[in-house]
């Protein structure tokens, strides 16, 4: 993890209340796994005390380029869509534990991302696809106007889409789209809401995989204990998802 | 230029440490900078058992500042003692323990216990956790029982003591009576303010825990002013805090009475804030006309109409 003001050459709006950013930087050379995320400075002064957690969508080394994606939803998200490229972003990462892509042996892959869940799972679907790996992915949104990368995944795999209210892909949830096609892998990726991930790690709890936990977070860097989750098998009983996370084993912490 | 301070058991390099749980037990930041830079370090609460603390979300940011329920999270007086007190041995800086407990006799175990570790230099003693439904702040908000908790932790703590205030009170300086009589080495405030967030979509409170403790730049004068009437009442040395982000803060808690001060929330927007503002310091120090930090404490009482009970 380090520390350096990112320069924003790229912004903008790829679906509803959705922005894409993109920085370049000496952190885009660190190796960076799918499922870490950057810790983001919002704003200047003391409006925002905490930084913003916002994973990681995309890594280009020859650009020596980081790309997010993130969702409007508040007053930083806000703000932080306000800087415009040219503008530097103060910056702590690749910050947690991402996709453990090199250790594992595989020949399919799963992937089930639900709204601002999708992003790293775009990243590790290129990645796996580098390797060789099939990648079938799953993606869930509220709506027609929610949905971003669609072609993005395509060109990466098989790409299966629903949402809430069928204006695009299937109407229902990930969940439904993994019963009726009923698919063959070896390991599954999941992130998006906390609901999803209940979801989804139960239907697939005799399947191995692992889950990206989103939580609100403090210090980011495992020191303040604000971001944590059960982990009944471990010495601590808890893990800290901003340093042992967000990505965990699906059967190592216990949902709340 | 001298910016050392003494304060009981604190032999300090400069003013400045990390206020209690916002650094872990140092780790985290050791791989961001030199520990030896602080002044002083002081380690997230410890309480008698193990602690998992509260239901997430524990934090929330407000503006200029942060609500946090985090629940007394540690992995208990033993397991600190033996996996996290070694690490800080190799460092050059005094250690002060945190100290917590839902009853006398918890917080007398835990001070006994860990303030015989060579490496921890004072105790503070929080009597003003507002997170825990069980213990800690009705120690901090009743005088009899704030004396009594002091006394007893005095008695068996090897190291000074400092009680960690609660600004949740009435009138604060009841409070600080009554731990100077208990004994107190030294005072340390203020402790964060009960608030509360509504979540507008979800129309309910948006931590677990409902209520939290207010930090950051929000809180900075009700801090400055709780140190400065503490300050008119005792001549105990007070570490000050409550929303410092850079030197000047730091040097108005000089002023209004405390001899050193530590930085909180800062942390978590900046987590190199510590080593900047004590790099900063001498020239903010220069600026307003002192030669040392010592120079400054208090200084903020010498004007003609200091006196509180006119204001």
């Amino acid at each position: 993890m380090i520390h350096e003001h990112l320069e924003i050459i790229s912004r903008e709006t790829i679906a509803k209340d959705t922005v894409e950013m993109t920085f370049k930087g000496k952190m885009a050379q660190e190796n960076i796994l799918p499922g870490q995320f950057l810790h983001l400075l919002v704003g200047e002064g003391s409006n925002h005390m905490l930084r913003r957690p916002i994973s990681i969508a995309g890594v280009d080394k020859q650009k020596s380029t980081i790309t997010i994606i993130f969702k409007l939803l508040g007053e930083g998200t806000n703000t932080l869509a306000k800087a415009e490229p040219g503008d530097q972003l103060d910056a702590l990462g690749p910050c947690g534990q991402g996709y453990p892509v090199d250790e594992l042996q595989m020949e399919h892959a799963l992937l089930v991302g639900g709204g601002i869940g999708v992003p790293p799972l775009y990243y590790l679907a290129q990645r796996l696809y580098e390797k060789g790996i099939q990648v079938t992915m799953v993606a869930g949104f509220q709506n027609k106007e929610q949905v971003f990368y669609e072609e993005a995944f395509r060109s990466l795999g098989d790409y299966y889409l629903a949402t809430d209210d069928g204006s695009a892909g299937e109407k229902g949830f990930v969940t439904d789209i993994i019963n009726k096609e009923a698919f063959h892998f070896d390991q599954f990726f999941t992130c998006g809401p906390t609901g999803m991930l209940k979801a989804v790690s139960t239907q697939l709890a005799n399947e191995e995989g692992f889950i990206s936990i989103e939580q609100r977070m403090g210090c980011g860097i495992g020191a303040c204990f604000a971001c944590v989750v059960p982990a009944p098998d471990s010495e601590s009983g808890y893990k800290k998802i901003c340093k042992d996370g967000p990505v965990f084993r699906s059967k190592e912490v216990v949902l709340a | 230029m001298n910016l050392n301070v003494n304060l009981p058991g604190l032999d300090m390099k400069n003013p400045i440490l990390p206020a209690s749980g916002c650094f872990g037990f140092g780790k985290e930041y050791a791989e961001l900078y030199d520990l030896n830079l602080l002044g002083a370090i002081t380690i997230k609460a410890a309480t008698g058992s193990a602690r998992y603390g509260n239901a997430t979300p524990r934090v929330a940011e407000t503006t200029a500042g942060m609500l946090n329920a985090i629940g007394l999270q540690n992995p208990g007086v033993d397991q600190i003692v033996e996996k996290e007190l070694p690490f800080l041995a190799g460092f050059d800086t005094p250690i002060i323990a945190n100290v917590a407990g839902s009853t006398v006799e918890e917080y007398v175990e835990v001070a006994r216990k860990i303030s015989k570790h060579p490496v921890i230099k004072a105790i503070e003693l929080n009597i003003s956790c507002p997170n825990v439904k069980e213990g800690g702040v009705q120690f901090g908000t009743d005088p009899e029982l704030a004396k009594m908790v002091t006394a007893a932790v005095k008695e068996v703590s090897n190291v000074p003591v400092y009680v960690k205030l609660s600004p949740n009170v009435t009138d604060i300086t009841v409070i600080a009576r009554a731990v100077e009589e208990g004994g107190a080495d030294g005072l340390s405030l203020i402790n964060t303010l009960t608030g509360m967030q509504i979540n507008l979509a979800g129309r309910k409170p948006l931590l677990a825990n409902k209520i939290g403790g207010l930090s950051g730049p929000a809180v900075k004068p009700v801090a400055i002013r709780m140190v400065y009437q503490i300050r008119q009442m005792t001549s105990l040395p007070i570490i000050g805090m409550g929303g410092v982000t850079t030197a000047e803060d730091v040097l108005e808690f000089l002023l209004a009475g405390a001899s050193a001060v530590a930085v909180g929330t800062a942390n978590f927007q900046h987590p190199f804030v510590c080593p900047e503002i004590i790099q900063n310091l001498p020239d903010v120090l220069s600026k307003y006309g002192f030669t040392s930090v010592e120079d400054a404490i208090g200084k903020g009482h010498e004007h003609a109409d200091s006196n509180l009970s006119r204001a």
